[in-house]
């Protein structure tokens, strides 16, 4: 039997995804934990290739086999673990209990298939409403997410459409069968910067509105100051940095996260030169450091974090941070450098 | 889709008097004279200046052109040396009829195996079943006509007696025939379907018809191949159209006096006009075929238009 926190509608533990290739494994996400409270919003952040993709489509059980496999952990969601979950059980799930919204919205949607058709599809599937009943429930959603002429539009196909409206209609089907978590995987990055926004609160609305849970994917950390209540920060498949979004805005702890805040444009903030960047580049999955993930691109780096792989230590408040220079043994190693030296 | 249809018709004129041009012109571009051939080796200058005039071949080329395709709208497409019936006749009567059963059997059974066999590798990718499809669709494709339908008339009509080895008239004189017209199509569709669908699945809006909880099976079916049928349709229509031009080979393996054989005994004879009359009703079917085709994609993917 599972353990685990009523309050928390999914817990991830020590989630480990892999992809099988000929030059080896590639372990995609690597022990990551993390939990959702009810009604709230995590976002994972990180560059393209630190794991956030692949874990949310461990939670779905979405891992294309058999060249990628969830090869530990457990992703126990209101209760019960969904890596035992049979095909059948998780399909009942899917679009059903977790939904989720994908970064294209230009080919997430079946071109051959009306607006219509396609978010009456999972509603036929999972609350069994006929044709009819389907269609009047796809016209409610369109109007719900705020498409104009919802009669007319219901009958469309998705080439006939925008972007910011193919996203739209992308929630409407995900939102459907009123979902209690939502996964979305950077919704706006496709999109125009004014189209970002709507459909962001749009998102933010219907959240409120509808009670759900959601889990955001992004490398824009606009969108997390904006959405979130808890950020996980993810490199090279772990999570560096776990905390309330505050704290990651106010008093970052890893110098990843520090790296990030930094190199994003502050308007509030006028400052002299050129905008920050974190040296180097995003380490090759074949190639991974023996000790930090992040050693090879970190300021501080010393010793220890060449040789060990720090674990994610929880603080006084509640935050998680994998980083040397927050533990005892840091201390240890600046004396043990001033003595060599 | 009423505008599609009106603007894809109009599309076809330019096609038709292309054709009818270059069969037109076959006439005069064939060496010697066409009153001469017509008339036969042993016609005297009379008898040549008459066939001359008869066919009109005096009046200018322009003029004659006119007045063929004036009289091939009517219907008119001159009279069979051979038989001394008219063309039209001769064609519609019967032989375009065989022509038809055989090449719509053909298709119909080259789409159901090839569809049936692409789907089964597609899914199945690098699996026993995907590899042993795929080498019996090579053997398919590379098998000539005339050889397979001269191995089966020796399997199953002389050592094993089940079916008939010539003639058009029982279903058991179509079995043979048709197997022999569709294995190659069979083949040419399963490889085409196998790969169209590869692509499609791998697509995100399969990701997203899986990620709503949609059974695989439904996912292929409704969600993949019908967006993996947009090239298929197009060989099958080719396929068809093909076909329709005379299957010539196979209704000449199984002596099945269809169109293909009708154009292949008026060529021997040198019976002309029954030449051009085939060869001009064979492409008219051929454009018919591609203007069937064209609205099946737009039925398909509502997103083709023209341009």
């Amino acid at each position: 039997m599972t353990i685990s926190n009523q309050e928390n509608i999914l817990e991830v533990r020590n989630l480990c995804t892999s992809f099988f290739t000929d030059e080896g494994e590639v372990k995609a996400v690597d022990g990551v934990d993390f939990s959702i409270e009810k009604g709230k919003t995590i976002g994972i952040v990180g560059e393209s290739g630190s794991g956030k993709s692949i874990t949310s489509l461990s939670i779905m059980r979405l891992v294309q086999e058999p060249a990628g496999k969830v090869v530990d952990g457990e992703i126990v969601f209101k209760g019960e673990n969904l890596l035992t979950k049979t095909k059948k059980e998780m399909r009942d799930i899917r679009g059903n209990k977790i939904s989720m919204i994908f970064q294209e919205p230009m080919t997430s949607l079946n071109p051959t298939l009306t607006c219509g058709e396609q978010i009456a599809e999972s509603l036929r599937i999972h609350q069994k409403l006929n044709r009819k009943e389907a269609r009047v429930k796809a016209i409610e959603m369109l109007k719900l997410v705020g498409i104009p002429s919802p009669e007319k539009r219901v009958k469309q196909y998705p080439f006939e459409l925008s972007g910011g409206m193919r996203q739209r209609v992308m929630i409407a089907i995900a939102l459907a069968c009123n979902p209690e978590l939502l996964i979305a995987d950077e919704p706006t990055t496709a999109l125009d910067v004014t189209i970002q926004a709507q459909i962001l609160e749009l998102i933010k609305k219907l959240q409120e509105e509808l009670g759900t849970s959601l889990m955001i994917i992004t490398h824009d950390l606009g969108v997390v100051a904006e959405m979130c209540d808890r950020v996980a920060v993810m490199y090279c498949g772990k999570v560096v940095e776990y905390a309330d979004v505050k704290t990651i805005f106010t008093d970052p702890k890893h110098p990843y996260t520090i790296g990030l805040l930094n190199s994003v444009p502050r308007h509030d903030l006028k400052v002299e030169g050129e905008l920050s960047v974190i040296k180097g580049s995003v380490p090759s999955p074949f190639e991974l450091p023996s000790g930090c993930r992040f050693v090879t691109r970190c300021p501080h780096a010393r010793e220890i974090c060449h040789r060990e792989l720090p674990a994610l230590e929880t603080k006084e408040d509640g935050n998680q941070v994998r980083c040397w220079i927050h533990t005892d043994q840091w201390e240890k190693q600046a004396e043990a450098v001033s003595t060599h030296e | 889709m009423f505008v599609f249809i009106i603007r894809r018709l109009f599309q076809t004129i330019p096609v038709m008097i292309g054709v009818t041009l270059a069969v037109f012109l076959m006439m005069h571009l064939i060496p010697g004279d066409p009153a001469q051939i017509m008339a036969g080796e042993r016609a005297d200058e009379a008898q040549l200046e008459q066939m001359r005039e008869n066919l009109g071949l005096n009046d200018p080329l322009y003029q004659q052109y006119f007045r063929y395709v004036g009289n091939a709208i009517q219907g008119d497409l001159g009279t069979s040396i051979r038989t001394d019936r008219a063309v039209t006749e001769e064609i519609f009567t019967n032989r375009i009829w065989i022509t038809f059963e055989l090449a719509l059997y053909g298709t119909v059974l080259a789409v159901i195996l090839g569809l049936i066999a692409g789907i089964i590798s597609a899914t199945r990718k690098y699996s026993f079943s995907d590899v042993s499809l795929m080498i019996v669709a090579l053997f398919g494709m590379s098998m000539p006509n005339f050889w397979l339908g001269i191995m089966l008339i020796y399997f199953f009509s002389v050592n094993l007696g089940w079916f008939p080895t010539i003639g058009w008239e029982s279903w058991k004189h179509m079995v043979l025939p048709v197997l022999t017209i569709g294995t190659g199509g069979a083949a040419i569709i399963a490889r085409m379907t196998r790969s169209s669908m590869l692509e499609v699945l791998d697509n995100d809006y399969i990701r997203t018809a899986y990620a709503k909880g949609v059974h695989d099976r439904v996912v292929i079916y409704k969600h993949a191949l019908r967006n993996a049928l947009v090239p298929v349709v197009t060989i099958v229509g080719l396929q068809f159209g093909t076909l329709l031009g005379g299957a010539v080979i196979t209704e000449t393996v199984f002596a099945i006096n269809g169109l293909g054989r009708l154009v292949v005994d008026s060529i021997r004879m040198r019976d002309f006009p029954m030449v051009q009359g085939t060869i001009l009703v064979c492409a008219v079917l051929f454009v018919v075929v591609n203007f069937i085709v064209d609205i099946t994609y737009r039925l398909i993917n509502k997103r083709i238009e023209l341009n």
